[in-house]
């Protein structure tokens, strides 16, 4: 069964068709890349899977359940998570918090009234190793707006995978940053996203072909390549339509 | 466990202790507080200030469970306080009416249950969006229902209100609640148990995730969260207990009419909860204290007292938007580096200066006033006990030199507030302190 299947997804931006008639299917515990050239559709994908918008016609289905026009946290609790490619976290709210928001939902505590947040021993537990994986602990008092730009790259990570679902949406999680800082990123993601069904989206090729188990490529609202990466790197049509730009 | 893993965990025992200490001994000090404060100044005049201060502290709080914690402005919170009051008095009617074995100190519950009430049913409807949406919504609903307490006269009891008596329900310990110290302890009691309640529900999962709401209400969607339910669980739980501060306000005055769910007072809660600081918890307490001492003194001082209180909004807007507690918050760290005192001199200078500058302004205020509305009664009024005419010269010329000079005085002393900050900065880093 496939983690995430869409099948003849359509979006429209008023009369512009921006997703048009996507198939795609992301199998169960792969990492999955999707690459092509800007304004091809790839994050208005994503918006579509995790439910910010919904498709103008199409289904799509998570582990098998149609979850068209859901909202996003009917999806969440589903078990799918997503990051954005524009940083997309709680400023004003300290590190600590900003993950461990994300942690609670997951951990059964819900809309609690009658738990004290700060005495939750398996919370805090949980809070506290996904601040180390992402190198955040020494920073947790901060308020999350203070941070450097590649730490809240980091955050959006944690927050991402704080509430420990099974399919894990990144946009664009390294750009941005400096290779050094980018080489970082990917191996946390790498570990991250162990046992778990991982779909990226990535412009830096090295990082495509050396953490992808399979690749599609996503131009002008198509996808018109969906294969291991050796056969991706063959592929006639990816090679005029996206690598022959970059090569 | 070794030697060193368990010094650590004596060391966090006893930190939990304290912490545990400081967790609840500061209700306890306050609960003390109340208890003393009457003692301290036992006249009925006070009793009267420190209820109405209780009020306004349960309505403030509950105004900012809203707009500070959840990022909702309200305009119309007086709704929930309003129709809490009313609910109040008709049951305190009925409850006398047919004996009913139920005593004065639960009221307020009436008033909770109703807040909540129609938190529920008005919320269900203005919390589905936030922002503009959501305040503009308030509004509408404010207007709505204060206008139907004009028509509907046989709930509303129309201009005039409806009365109650609350000695004449069921006593107990012999307290009839006719005095007013009495109302005051029952007012302390309801305030203590709202303030905790209120605060024990900030640190709650559904109060941290009502922060986040407010930060970022689509990113709490993505982990789970449905905002609009957030929102909805935090408007229901204000009304419940703005409906409580409305109840108690009904059982002090013994009466309750369409003001109680007006403008004004949908105002003045936004008022209060601003000036004190929506940014932390205490700030609303500051607010709620403050405003209502001074719509008490004011309002004996001068008659244009609102215009006053308009002044302080939109100075704290300006120039402190953190309120009165954002102010104070500032001051922390220097306090806790011992540098706080090195400040003193500077704040006295600009304070004097301030002075200056406000009794000028109020100068011109009361002269422009008397001269408006009160020339019926001949051109001689007096300011600081010193009589004078408004015709003549002299006294709008002081008030121009105090207000100009004010001014200037003020400007010229605000680089000595710098300086002084920042020689206490510097003191502070000397000494280590992360300031
Ligand atoms: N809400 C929207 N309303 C109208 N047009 C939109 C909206 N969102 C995206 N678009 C348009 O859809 C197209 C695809 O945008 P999208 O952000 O999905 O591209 P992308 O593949 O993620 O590009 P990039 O690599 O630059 O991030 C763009 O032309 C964009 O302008
Ligand atoms: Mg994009």
């Amino acid at each position: 069964m496939s983690a995430i299947e869409l099948s003849g997804v359509t979006k429209n931006f008023g009369p512009t068709e921006i997703i048009r008639g996507v198939d795609l299917s992301v199998r169960d515990g792969e990492r999955h890349a999707m690459i092509g050239p800007n304004g091809a559709g790839k994050s208005t994908l994503f918006n579509l899977i995790s439910g910010r918008l919904t498709p103008t016609a199409g289904a799509i289905r998570l582990k098998g359940e149609e979850i068209t026009g859901l909202r996003p946290y009917e999806i969440n609790r589903r078990g799918l998570s997503r990051s954005f490619q524009v940083t997309n976290i709680f400023p004003r709210l300290s590190v600590w918090e900003n993950v461990r928001c994300a942690v609670l939902w997951s951990m059964g505590y819900k809309y609690s009234f009658w738990h004290n947040v700060d005495s939750l021993a398996d919370v805090a537990e949980r809070t506290e190793s996904i601040l180390r994986q992402i190198n955040l602990l020494e920073r947790r008092h901060f308020s999350a707006g203070v941070l450097t730009y590649a730490e809240q790259r980091a955050l959006e990570i944690g927050i991402t995978v704080g509430g420990g679902a099974e399919i894990i949406l990144l946009d664009e999680p390294t750009a941005g940053m400096s290779v050094a800082e980018a080489e970082h990123a990917v191996a946390l993601i790498r570990k991250l996203s162990e046992g778990r069904t991982l779909l990226i989206i990535e412009h830096d090729m090295s990082v495509v072909f050396n953490l992808a188990d399979r690749i599609s490529v996503l131009v002008y609202g198509k996808v018109i390549a969906s294969d291991e990466p050796a056969k991706i790197k063959a592929n006639q049509a990816v090679q005029e339509a996206y690598l022959g730009v970059a090569a | 466990m070794s030697e060193r893993a368990q010094t650590a965990s004596a060391q966090r025992s006893s930190g939990g202790l304290l912490a545990t200490a400081a967790r609840y001994g500061i209700w306890v000090v306050l609960a003390a507080l109340l208890l003393t404060l009457p003692r301290i100044f036992s006249s009925s005049f006070t009793f009267t200030m420190l209820s109405l201060m209780g009020i306004s502290i349960i309505f403030a709080l509950s105004y900012n469970m809203l707009l500070g914690q959840t990022g909702m402005l309200s305009f119309g919170h007086a709704v929930y306080y309003g129709l809490g009051g009313f609910l109040v008095v008709h049951a305190m009617n009925t409850v006398t009416k047919y004996s009913l074995p139920i005593p004065l100190p639960l009221m307020p519950l009436v008033g909770g249950v109703a807040g909540l009430f129609f938190g529920v049913v008005f919320g269900s409807v203005s919390t589905r969006r936030g922002g503009t949406a959501f305040a503009m919504i308030s509004l509408g609903l404010g207007e709505l229902v204060a206008s139907s307490a004009l028509i509907l006269r046989s709930f509303f009891g129309g201009e005039e209100g409806i009365t109650t008596n609350r000695t004449k329900l069921l006593r107990i310990f012999d307290w009839n609640f006719g005095s007013q110290i009495q109302i005051y302890y029952l007012i302390a009691f309801w305030c203590l148990v709202c303030v905790i309640a209120m605060y024990a529900l900030t640190r709650t999962p559904f109060g941290r995730m009502c922060n986040a709401v407010r930060e970022n209400f689509e990113r709490a969607e993505f982990v789970g969260y449905n905002s609009q339910l957030v929102r909805f669980f935090a408007f229901c739980l204000s009304g419940f207990f703005a409906g409580i501060a409305g109840g108690l306000a009904a059982i002090n005055f013994e009466i309750v009419n369409s003001g109680y769910v007006g403008a004004e007072q949908s105002g003045s809660v936004l008022l209060a909860a601003y000036i004190g600081g929506i940014g932390f918890f205490g700030g609303p307490i500051i607010g709620a204290i403050l405003v209502t001492w001074l719509q008490v003194m004011l309002s004996d001082i001068t008659e244009v007292w609102q215009l006053y209180f308009g002044l302080l909004f939109v100075g704290m807007v300006m120039f402190a938007p953190f309120g009165i507690s954002g102010l104070l918050m500032m001051h922390a760290p220097l306090w806790r580096a011992r540098v706080l005192w090195r400040l003193v001199p500077a704040y006295l200078l600009a304070l004097a200066a301030g002075l200056v500058m406000l009794t000028g302004a109020s100068l011109v205020i009361e002269m422009a006033y008397h001269l408006s509305t009160k020339a019926a009664d001949g051109p001689m009024m007096s300011f600081m006990r010193v009589a004078f005419s408004v015709h003549s010269l002299l006294p709008w010329l002081m008030a121009a030199v105090l207000l100009i000079g004010g001014y200037f005085f003020f400007r010229s002393s605000w680089p000595y507030v710098e300086g002084a900050w920042h020689d206490a900065l510097m003191k502070a880093r000397e000494r280590g302190s992360a300031v």
